[in-house]
């Protein structure tokens, strides 16, 4: 995910050096079909190269996940080596749709409501990746025989389906949404090659949670994980202000947990899911 | 592998490896050469740690950040000086606190074994919890207010026991254990990957909760100054002796201080991790390791000839996570200060894979030698890397583009090479440098 981002950034500033742009909307996304091929191409390498060996062998699932710490250890420092460590901005474009006191003027509230174009942005992007992926895993051929293979590989084999196959269109997807959502979160908070790395624990944590192998429940895991989050270290004495009398007021941010744990409670949720619903909440497959 | 041809390739293997440092320390320096060994050393402890578990048993852990982060905060507990103003401001209210914790969570225990399974119970320990919560919460905020108001640069936090040092290595190790111990009841049903998954977020809510609860270990703040087993370099450039042998050596006496207090770290280590060894040898080779290997080997046949594979799971898990919860907390005592910020994955868990991978997991000399191999090029990478890109475009002029990415790039080589070991050594040497040793005699 880091590694296409940083392409797709070091095509943006090329071609914002060149003078390109798309007006409102960021630049990123023109170069955003390149970032995408380019992190194919260098899975795909990998692939061939370190993961077809041991698919070969048979491998048990820990050796993959052991190769699969290796190439991240690689990945992360070619990342470091090209870009540097350090944090890159690379949005450009109009920065918001509504802003604070617009959506004031506007509705006469006295509470303001803000959209950045780099949020709507997102929203407007995961529906369709979400609703393209549910049309591709239920209704082709591929996606169909995708499905029969992670269910049973022999029985797959059998009914003549290319492992080889169904793997390029595995790693050619998850390149496509890593590199997406790599983007979209780069223009909404910066890049920085640590923040990255440390974005792989939730996202382990919400595609448990809402069950492997199941592309609602890994958006709807997103949502729970992401949900919780906020509401548990959410500091409710701004709300509580409108609803009690002031004598009433407590004293104190009003937070069930300090917004510190914020990244701790994912993984608190993602722990109570493995050990009292392991399928998660959609009933995914176990790995 | 049978057993001649592996001491053969352990003593060879381990020579090279000496040879490493000898190097470093003719063309470097031996102070830095020291420096390295001893880390090296704690990257050896805590690689046999994880070797007891994933070696012995085969259980995927990669909570291992955890342990040592647990391990270096009971150095904090054990061995720094008490603050007796915040004990004072709010050490009571804090005990009363911890007092409701403890008391909500063995209700909630009780009512879970005593009342049969339905509506009812649930309701019961969700009605227990609640009010535990806001009960705990009552006292604890503003005990932890207070504490971390009494002079926050300095304390704001409560201090340890002021006890020795060499304590709260064990101190640390116990922690670890006990941890393990809860986590394990907790996690060691699940199959092998979501074990792993489990520990790798356990992990991180240990870390969270010793980088933010401040009036425990001053969190982010870091603690300074912990206190050592061996002399200062300042003191030690008074005494009689040491100027002697630096007049001898021909060197000058704050050099000769330095070197010994290095040198007296690594008779510490050398001497711990010696001893871990001998129990771990020995251990690997009792009825008991056999039956571990057993275990690893056929869950399902071990437990057919009426092993308890879940109560030695967790025995292993257990051992092992002192073993690292030790090597965490040797390591904070060396570096003389706590700094809950320092610890990720990526350093304290993964390497540590990576030692084992490579070392050779079931091995304990394997392991050995893949903490200090790896530990070595971790640090070393860094200059060889540099001296490379130097040599490889010494052509370049010295303002050229590549030159200068290379060149800056060098300190993030040693990832790209520590993936590329792993990925070699899973592909042509899936054992590891020294394999394990099968026990049957050819």
């Amino acid at each position: 995910m880091a590694f296409g981002t940083m392409v797709t950034i070091l095509f943006t500033w090329w071609l914002q050096g060149l003078g390109v742009s798309l007006g409102p909307l960021p630049t990123a996304l023109l170069a955003l079909p390149l970032g995408i091929a380019v992190t194919i191409g260098l899975i795909l390498i990998c692939d061939r190269w370190v993961y077809r060996y041991h698919r070969g062998q048979r491998a048990k699932p820990v050796i993959f996940l052991i190769a699969s710490l290796g190439l991240m250890f690689i990945y992360n420092g070619l990342v470091r080596i090209i870009i540097g460590p350090g944090e890159q901005r690379f949005e450009d474009g109009q920065r918001f749709i509504i802003t604070v006191r617009e959506f004031r003027e506007w509705s006469g509230l006295t509470e303001g409501l803000m959209l950045r174009s780099s949020q709507a942005l997102t929203i407007v992007v995961t529906l369709i990746a979400v609703a393209a992926l549910f049309w591709f895993l239920e209704r082709t051929r591929t996606g169909k025989s995708m499905r029969a293979y992670s269910d049973n590989e022999d029985l797959a084999l059998l009914s003549g389906i290319k492992p080889e196959r169904v793997v390029l269109i595995a790693w050619v997807l998850a390149a496509t949404l890593a590199t997406l959502a790599g983007v979209l979160y780069g223009l909404d908070k910066g890049f920085s090659p640590i923040n990255y790395f440390h974005l792989l624990l939730p996202i382990f944590a919400a595609a448990i949670v809402g069950g492997l192998g199941s592309p609602l429940g890994a958006v709807a895991g997103g949502f729970i994980v992401a949900f919780s989050e906020v509401l548990l270290t959410y500091a409710y004495r701004r709300f509580l202000s409108y609803l009690l009398p002031e004598p009433w007021m407590p004293e104190g941010l009003v937070q069930f947990l300090s917004t510190n744990y914020k990244f701790a409670i994912s993984f608190v949720i993602l722990v109570l899911v493995l050990l009292i619903r392991p399928t998660g909440i959609f009933r995914g497959k176990t790995i | 592998m049978n057993a001649a041809t592996s001491k053969k390739q352990t003593l060879l293997l381990f020579t090279l490896m000496g040879l490493a440092f000898v190097v470093v320390g003719f063309v470097q320096s031996w102070s830095l050469s020291l420096t390295i060994f001893n880390y090296c050393l704690i990257a050896a402890i805590m690689a046999l740690g994880l070797n007891i578990q994933w070696g012995y048993a085969g259980l995927f852990n990669v909570g291992l950040m955890g342990f040592a982060a647990l391990g270096g905060m009971a150095v904090v507990l054990v061995a720094m000086p008490p603050v007796e103003e915040a004990w004072s401001a709010g050490g009571f209210s804090m005990l009363t606190a911890l007092l409701f914790v403890l008391a909500t969570v063995i209700a909630a225990i009780v009512v879970y074994k005593r009342l049969p399974k339905g509506r009812t119970r649930n309701l019961a320990i969700a009605a227990i919890l609640i009010i535990g919560y806001f009960l705990s919460r009552a006292w604890y905020e503003p005990a932890a207010r207070a504490i971390e108001s009494v002079n926050p640069a300095h304390t704001g936090y409560l201090g340890g026991l002021g006890l020795p040092v060499a304590l709260s290595w064990i101190v640390g190790a116990i922690l670890a254990g006990c941890a393990a111990w809860l986590i394990g009841k907790i996690t060691l049903g699940l199959r092998s990957d979501y074990l792993a998954i489990a520990t790798l977020g356990i992990a991180e809510i240990i870390l969270a909760i010793i980088k933010y609860e401040e009036w425990l270990t001053r969190g982010v703040k870091n603690v300074n100054g912990i206190p050592r087993p061996v002399p200062f370099e300042i003191d030690l450039q008074q005494t009689e002796w040491v100027r002697d042998l630096a007049v001898r050596l021909g060197s000058t006496a704050p050099e000769v201080a330095a070197l010994t207090v290095k040198v007296a770290y690594a008779g510490i280590l050398l001497s711990i991790l010696i001893v871990l060894m001998w129990f771990a040898q020995t251990a690997l080779n009792s009825p008991w390791g056999r039956m571990m290997r057993a275990i690893r080997d056929n869950e399902a046949a071990a437990s057919a000839m009426g092993k308890f594979v879940k109560g030695r799971h967790l025995q292993v898990f257990v051992l092992g996570s002192a073993v690292v919860g030790l090597a965490g907390a040797l390591l904070v005592t060396m570096d003389g200060q706590f700094t809950p910020g320092s610890y990720i994955p990526l350093r304290f868990t993964f390497l540590i894979w990576v030692m084992v991978i490579v070392g050779g997991s079931g091995n304990n000399y394997g392991a050995i030698l893949g903490g200090v191999l790896i530990w070595f090029f971790w640090v070393e990478a860094e200059p060889i890397g540099l001296w490379l890109a130097n040599t490889l475009t010494s052509g370049l002029a010295a303002d050229n583009v590549l030159r200068t990415q290379l060149v800056e790039g060098a300190a993030h080589m040693r990832l790209v090479v520590m993936g590329l070991v792993l990925l070699l050594t899973l592909r042509f040497r899936p054992k590891g440098l020294l394999p394990e040793v099968s026990a049957r005699r050819h």
